[in-house]
């Protein structure tokens, strides 16, 4: 509970402009294990590095919010789909050189599901 | 038995009413996040733009930034809402302590820097009240699937079983009330076969032997002045 006293963190997965565009808003820190909640993408970085990285976020009880490139968020699908608590929330964001989709949003695709396409214009 | 079925029937007609109402909320989270996605995706232009300004006005600074992190300026804090029994969670989110770029000389890096910071705060606003929309919704989607299938459970499965028994039991009584009724009749046969038995028995014995009548007394003597 003292987390929540304090307040929780929103962490970042995502390229070099967005993780330092986040981190100017300032939500970035680092914990006491020198381990920071945000994690840069870099061109050579592989899928498996980026869905270890998402579930250490998703374990760690200090993070409420999970800000994800949606390109990123693309590769790691699966992941995404297999969590489904309300704590950490999940969100895709566009980065800079995708725009915007929102069919691929899993949170979108759910409630597709349920209503008819015309409720989302 | 039958306050049973009354009782589910309640309880059924309850959290209909509760389904009712948190497809309500649902629906009104639903339009609110798909706004919201929308203007997220204005919001993230934006600040993007003002970065690669940024960029292009002062060189490559990422690395500065990335290194530099140690303390969370901006925080969410989540709190609880209630709709029809249902707790969701809400961020909000929060800033405390000092900017922690005030030391990397980067605070006052001029006005660029600034736009960048302030667009990026605004997106991170609006992604914190999106995420507490979404945690909504999720949480309310699971919520709205177990609370149906509350209705149908007892729509579909405890209201007709408890009929059932009902009807059965009424058929049983309606069965032992005939069942009943028959032995009256069939006993009350019975005796009136016994009765006339009896009857024509008496008849056929007494036939013979004078019952006597008391109007016509003729040979009727005189108790008194016999002599």
């Amino acid at each position: 509970m003292a987390h929540s006293a304090r307040g929780k963190l929103v962490a970042v997965i995502g390229d070099e402009d967005t993780c330092t565009g986040f981190l100017l808003g300032g939500i970035g820190e680092m914990n006491k294990a020198r381990k920071p909640n945000f994690m840069v993408v870099e061109k050579d970085t592989s899928v498996h590095d980026i869905e270890e990285c998402f579930n250490s976020f998703l374990g760690r009880n200090d993070i409420a919010i999970i800000l994800i490139n949606q390109n990123y968020a693309e590769l790691i699908r699966h992941a995404i789909d297999n969590h489904t608590q309300p704590i950490p929330a999940i969100l895709e964001i566009p980065s800079k050189d995708c725009p915007y989709d929102p069919t691929k949003d899993s949170i979108l695709r759910r409630a597709k599901g349920m209503f008819s396409a015309d409720d989302f214009r | 038995m039958k306050s049973r079925l009354k009782g589910a029937e309640k309880g059924h007609s309850l959290l209909k009413k509760k389904a009712d109402a948190l497809t309500l909320r649902f629906r009104q989270i639903l339009k609110k996040i798909i706004e919201t996605k929308t203007l997220m995706g204005d919001v993230m232009k934006n600040a993007s733009l003002s970065l690669a300004e940024t960029k292009f006005a002062m060189g490559d600074f990422s690395h500065n930034v990335l290194q530099n992190v140690t303390k969370a300026q901006t925080k969410v804090r989540s709190r609880k809402d209630n709709v029809a029994g249902v707790n969701l969670p809400i961020f909000e989110h929060f800033t405390d302590g000092a900017d922690t770029y005030e030391l990397t000389g980067l605070s006052r890096g001029g006005q660029q820097l600034d736009k960048v910071k302030k667009n990026f705060a605004k997106a991170v606003e609006l992604l914190v009240e999106l995420a507490s929309l979404q945690t909504s919704f999720v949480t309310l989607d699971e919520v709205i699937k177990i609370t149906n299938r509350r209705v149908n459970a007892i729509e579909y499965v405890i209201i007709p079983r408890i009929a059932n028994t009902i009807s059965h039991i009424i058929s049983e009584l309606d069965e032992m009330e005939r069942e009943e009724f028959y032995r009256l009749k069939k006993i009350q046969g019975k005796k009136k076969e016994a009765r006339d038995k009896a009857e024509a028995l008496s008849k056929e014995s007494g036939n013979d032997r004078d019952v006597g009548n008391l109007i016509d007394d003729d040979k009727d003597e005189d108790l008194l002045f016999d002599s």
